[in-house]
């Protein structure tokens, strides 16, 4: 999967380690800002540090 | 057999996962003919293919990578941004109250011998504000146990939306129970973990910690007694008196429930605290908190 990636990229090899940092801060990125705040979502209870009947 | 052995730059990371995988799959009769094959391969243009199973080892490395990246990015988030974003709150909060009462005048104290000699400031009977509109802030915790600029605002009701997922706010006040240093349970609730692990570090607090409340009229300070264990449902530790039913409160109390054990929810936990003193805002903070009172 990733060595096709890597063969798919174009050009020398400093090239392609540059379009790959982009890529991967990209997906950082995305993933901090949307998806990680997501799941958070998802994950926390949601329940309050209260008591209640 | 030395064309079996590769030479070092050829060691990609497909050579491992779909020379291997794919071609042992369909019956692998001759092994010596499959390295020949192989070996034949290998000396002219690779021939470069992805199997299935070189591709799931990836998704899984890859979902792996994915997990630590969320908890990392959650610790950072919820203990370092939030966290941050909440004290700077109670800050500007807390500079509020200072600039409000700038042109009050002081009450003057009486001295009060200590049973070890020493003299303290005594500035008599607490005031007690009327209880606020629901979400508003009127208040500001300060405990150094939580970390010496550790303050959160506190605001009315324990509403989820408005008050306690707050990233501006975080703690919530019990709306029917006592206004700080009001004769009876001055209750207050916060989660333990997300939404800036307010009071994440409730169970270390230890007996004689001091806990400053900030208001429009001064702090108030209480100290630290005893913590329980409790069910979701154990709203005794709201009594005036806590966990006392029908107990006609004469001391002031204070109340902190959170969430047990961290990241779930299933218990509660509740510290309590009696009241020792309180003083004007324009005596100044108390010692403790002379650093980080109005400040950051």
């Amino acid at each position: 999967m990733y060595g096709a990636l890597w063969r798919v990229l174009p050009g020398p090899i400093w090239l392609k380690i540059i379009i790959l940092l982009v890529l991967i801060a990209v997906v950082l990125y995305c993933l901090v800002t949307w998806v990680f705040p997501w799941i958070d979502g998802m994950l926390q209870s949601n329940e309050e540090g209260t008591v209640s009947v | 057999m030395t064309d079996h052995e590769h030479p070092p730059d050829d060691l990609g990371l497909d050579d491992l996962f779909s020379s291997e995988g794919a071609e042992d799959l369909p019956g692998s009769s001759g092994g010596g003919g499959r390295r020949q094959r192989d070996g034949g391969r290998r000396r002219g243009k690779p021939k470069r293919r992805v199997s299935i199973v070189g591709v799931f080892g990836e998704l899984l490395v890859t979902a792996g990578v994915l997990v630590l990246l969320f908890l990392g990015w959650q610790t950072w988030w919820q203990s370092g941004v939030l966290a941050a974003q909440q004290n700077s709150a109670a800050a500007e909060q807390s500079q509020k109250f200072l600039d409000q009462a700038k042109n009050e005048p002081t009450p003057t104290p009486t001295a009060v011998k200590q049973p070890d000699g020493t003299t303290k400031k005594d500035y008599g009977t607490p005031p007690v504000m009327s209880a606020p509109g629901a979400a508003q802030a009127f208040a500001v915790i300060y405990v150094p146990r939580f970390g010496a600029d550790w303050k959160r605002t506190i605001r009315e009701t324990v509403d989820v939306e408005s008050v306690l997922n707050s990233y501006d706010a975080g703690v919530g006040h019990y709306s029917d129970t006592a206004m700080p240093g009001q004769v009876g349970n001055f209750a207050i609730a916060a989660h333990d973990t997300g939404y800036g692990n307010t009071f994440i570090d409730v169970s270390k607090l230890r007996v004689g910690d001091a806990i400053y409340i900030q208001t429009k009229d001064g702090y108030y300070t209480y100290r630290f007694r005893n913590m329980e264990y409790i069910q979701p449902n154990a709203v005794q530790v709201l009594y005036s008196v806590p966990q006392v039913k029908d107990a006609k409160a004469t001391d002031r109390y204070i109340t902190l429930t959170t969430c047990n054990p961290p990241y779930h929810a299933q218990e509660r936990i509740a510290a309590f605290g009696v009241f020792e003193s309180w003083q004007p805002l324009s005596a100044g903070p108390p010692k403790e908190i002379a650093s980080t009172v109005g400040g950051n």
